[in-house]
């Protein structure tokens, strides 16, 4: 069983790959595509009257505007002009998102396998927790995309992380099935650990049209040099820029519950205090202190959004630190900050 | 876009108040602008002060690191000290930040939360002229019902979907109704701002009135404890804590059982003690493990760590006996534990009764729980299959008169290199299985009696906990309340029909980011108008 687990983790990496390849097949050759057009341009027409002044128009006929400005139909005049490489990138989207479907399916044998041979929760050291969070991190996605299918392109991006965190996974922090130390064997081993787990998927996830929002806030600004250009083909600003948000505003609270309230409460029975510095506990709190400074900053109107998607950001990065360079480099009380 | 905009709390709306309307502008504009940036500035500031502590060994985690930083960094070591760079979150600077934020935090949710109960007592404002000039908006359907009655209606359906709502009618003849929703919003982000407080206040008083001990307790009757300063390894009192405060039990360790997997990782621990709660009371039994402490009235028990403890009997020149039992401290996760045992009242002339400085005995050496058949130096497992004792033997003058604390678990250097203390055993070792007997060279003896399990345990006690949980839980409560919840308003105007019945406008305004409003504008407006009948 724990082999099995091992090959559907390559196995899955790969998958994601190729789903990621087709993403960006889709980026390059669809640029005519429905999906891009849908997204892109209406939206901006709407910003542009939001611009404006406060008042939005609704033509009479209709009494209520229902739907995002995702959901529009394309204007029907390119529809007929450049049919074949419209084609060929819808294509490559719809094979990249049925790529992904497999590869999340792979990706949950992995964790599944994983757990039924160590007959235990399957996130029990550095390793098995990336694999976990990368697992939510791509059923959120594909949530977001059955839910948005106008974000597709951002499913390039997506697997790009997804690789890149389960790559590490597998060369820096592999670890053998084991059993749990006996300090990890409690209920709150479930409850603290499942949590943060599910918030930082989310936060994975919210962190890429966080980053596709700068850019795309670039290119609409004029700016055509590398990382700018990636903004062509993403959703509009500000569909971004709401999405963003609501994941945040989604993971922040399952966050504080995970690692402010769940976790002080197991060390409090486990190590005698709920709050001790540990460094775990420390970048936990630097992490939480951003985010909460990013729905600051968001609601603050003075602020720029683009600045407070910087700080969402920042917060993404403090994570990370606390995943990779906290259990790598500063020993603590912390079991999984034992690598591999 | 335009919702967030509208964000200020104080109303867009008619009741103004009484002072001068650029002081309320000047006060708006200071809370929007001032407080938030600063209330920004100082959380980033938090989070960057933060860091060092992770990076930097700090004394209260782990003072032998801090030492060993010391020893590595002669220079910079003490630099950082008077920085407050090992004891970061007790540091001033730090304490000035969370202060400094706290105080903003004080200012800017009070007034907030005084505006927030005036909110809560007013109706909500009539509609705006323009209903049309709302980011929500649905023009106006002729109705057949008269004004008065879809006034009614409208307001019977806003009140089902827990509108607060209010009817007015015009002197024109026509009737608005208005509407306000989410007020739980800011309810819920007062709620956790003020429950950071609380949180910090726990955090404060528990600082003050707490205190914790470590105990190495091994097993047996004559091994116990009671509960005061003076029988803790290490032990720390909050600044408003006098050592008599602290409550009064007694424990000793009855057993000890630890489980392993056959890799020696570990499975199960569990210590089995009895208490004695009140001076003079009954003994009552009790068991606890790892994540599950022994909860005392005043005090929580925590198991933190096991070994072994090594019983020795030492009969002198004279024949008389001596038992010690050491514990020795485990050195790797297989439990090869190093420890010293020592003798100074031996030897003892029972003639003259003086004793004889330099007849002391003393022995250093390592347990192994189980051997390692192929002789290496370590155990190879945490549990006693095969144990074995290695030891070597010294005499001559141990030292530990000299009125210094010396350590109990190794011998006193200086004594060795000053000849004071000379090894009296062989080149290697002596190797001995519990029950066995050692002849030393001046014809003493050594007996290994066996071992006993032993437990490390922190007793700690930390009155504001449940305040500290307590805040936290209301804090989560009212995040979720905050970040869910959306304040908007609604209004209807129903002017009389040209011949009969009426027109019903709609208008829609969400006073915070509310991207699902439209569709909840949509449900509303067609439930408050009905599916009616009238003709257009
Ligand atoms: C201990 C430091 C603080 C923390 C951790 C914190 C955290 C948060 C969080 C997480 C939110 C977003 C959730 C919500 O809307 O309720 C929030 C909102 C808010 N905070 Fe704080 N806060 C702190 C201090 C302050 C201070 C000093 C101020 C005043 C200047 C302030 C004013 C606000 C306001 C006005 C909102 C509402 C934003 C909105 O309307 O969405 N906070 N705070």
């Amino acid at each position: 069983m724990a082999e099995l687990s091992d090959q559907l983790m390559a196995v899955t990496v790969l998958a994601y790959l190729a789903a990621m390849v087709c993403y960006a097949a889709e980026y390059a050759f669809g640029d005519r595509s429905h999906i891009g057009r849908a997204a892109t341009r209406p939206v901006r027409q709407l910003v542009g009257a939001g611009v404006g002044g406060p008042v939005v128009k609704v033509p009479p006929a209709a009494d209520v505007v229902t739907g995002g400005p995702a959901d529009e139909v394309p204007p029907p005049d390119d529809a007929v002009e450049q049919p074949p490489r419209r084609d060929r990138g819808v294509l490559f989207g719809r094979i990249a998102v049925g790529l992904t479907w497999l590869s999340f399916a792979l990706h949950l044998s992995t964790v599944v396998t994983r757990g039924l041979a160590a007959h235990r929760m399957p996130w029990g050291n550095m390793y098995e927790f990336i694999l976990a969070v990368t697992l939510v991190g791509a059923a959120v996605w594909l949530g977001v995309l059955t839910r948005k299918p106008a974000v597709r392109h951002l499913g390039l991006f997506v697997a790009l992380a997804l690789v890149v965190l389960l790559g590490a996974a597998g060369l820096i922090a592999y670890t053998p099935v084991g059993p749990l130390v006996p300090a990890l064997n409690s209920a709150w081993y479930i409850v603290h650990v499942s949590t943060i787990i599910v918030s930082s998927g989310i936060f994975l996830v919210g962190a890429v049209p966080a980053a596709m929002f700068l850019i795309r806030g670039g290119y609409d600004a004029g700016k055509r040099s590398f990382p700018y250009t990636l903004g062509a083909r993403v959703p509009a600003a500000t569909a971004l820029e709401r999405l963003t948000f609501r994941m945040h505003a989604f993971a922040f609270p399952l966050f504080t519950f995970g690692a402010l309230i769940a976790g002080p409460l197991w060390a409090e029975a486990s190590w005698g205090r709920y709050w001790g510095w540990d460094p775990k506990e420390v970048w936990a709190f630097i992490s939480w202190v951003v985010y909460a400074a990013y729905l600051h900053a968001r609601a603050t109107p003075s602020v720029k959004r683009s600045t407070a998607t910087w700080i969402a950001l920042l917060g993404f990065a403090t994570m990370l630190m606390n995943l990779f360079g906290v259990n790598l480099f500063f020993a603590g009380l912390h079991s999984y900050a034992n690598a591999g | 876009m335009t919702a967030v905009e509208e964000r200020p709390a104080p109303a867009a709306a008619p009741p103004p108040r009484r002072p001068h309307r650029v002081w309320a502008l000047l006060r708006n504009s200071w809370r929007q602008l001032t407080s938030m940036r600063t209330a920004l500035v100082l959380l980033f500031l938090l989070a960057v002060a933060a860091i060092p502590g992770s990076v930097l060994p700090q004394r209260a985690l782990n003072a032998e690191k801090v030492v060993a930083y010391f020893r590595e960094h002669p220079d910079l070591a003490p630099v950082l000290n008077r920085l407050g760079g090992f004891e970061v979150y007790a540091s001033p600077w730090f304490a000035a930040i969370y202060l400094l934020l706290f105080t903003s935090l004080i200012g800017c949710v009070l007034p907030r939360l005084v505006d927030h109960f005036r909110a809560l007592r007013t109706v909500p404002p009539d509609a705006p002229r323009r209903l049309e000039r709302l980011p929500q908006f649905a023009a106006a359907r002729a109705r057949s019902a008269s004004p008065a009655d879809a006034a009614k209606a409208a307001a019977g359906a806003l009140r089902k979907r827990r509108f607060r709502t209010v009817v007015r009618e015009r002197e024109d003849g026509t009737w608005t109704v208005s509407a306000e929703k989410g007020y739980l919003k800011e309810t819920g982000n007062l709620l956790f701002h003020f429950a950071l407080l609380a949180v910090l206040i726990g955090v404060g008083f528990g600082h003050w009135y707490g205190w914790h001990g470590n105990r190495l307790l091994v097993q047996g009757t004559d091994q116990g404890f009671c509960n005061s300063v003076t029988q803790y390894d290490e032990s720390s009192l909050g600044p408003r804590l006098d050592a008599a405060d602290l409550p009064f039990f007694c424990l000793r360790l009855t057993g000890f059982e630890a489980a392993f997997q056959p890799t020696g990782q570990p499975k199960t621990f569990e210590a089995t003690v009895d208490v004695q709660e009140k001076q003079d009371g009954a003994w009552r039994p009790a068991r606890f493990t790892v994540n599950d402490p022994l909860r005392l009235p005043h005090a929580n028990v925590h198991l933190l760590g096991h070994g072994y403890a090594v019983a020795l009997r030492y009969t002198d020149r004279y024949g008389d006996q001596q038992t010690k039992v050491v514990p020795f401290l485990p050195r790797d996760g297989m439990f090869t534990s190093e420890g010293v045992v020592q003798f100074p009242d031996v030897n003892i002339d029972p003639r003259t009764n003086k004793r004889d400085e330099n007849l002391q005995v003393g022995f250093e050496g390592v347990y192994l729980p189980t051997v390692d058949p192929k002789g290496g130096p370590t155990s190879v497992f945490p549990a006693e299959n095969d144990p074995v004792l290695f030891l070597t033997a010294y005499r001559g003058n141990l030292g530990v008169d000299a009125g210094l604390p010396g350590s109990v678990y190794a011998l006193d250097r200086s004594q060795i290199v000053s000849g004071a203390l000379k090894q009296v055993s062989g080149e290697r070792p002596e190797r001995l299985k519990p029950g066995a007997s050692w002849k030393l060279d001046d014809g003493t003896r050594l007996e290994f009696l066996g071992t006993r399990p032993f437990a490390t345990l922190s007793v700690r006690s930390d009155p504001t906990q449940p305040l500290v949980l307590g805040g936290a839980v209301l804090g989560l409560l009212g995040l979720m309340l905050s970040l869910a919840g959306h304040r908007r308003r609604l209004w209807f105007r129903i002017s009389p029909g040209e011949r009969s019945g009426s027109l019903v406008e709609a208008g829609g305004l969400p006073r915070t980011d509310y991207p699902g409003f439209d569709e909840e504008f949509g449900q509303v407006v067609g439930a408050a108008r009905g599916s009616d009948e009238g003709t257009p």
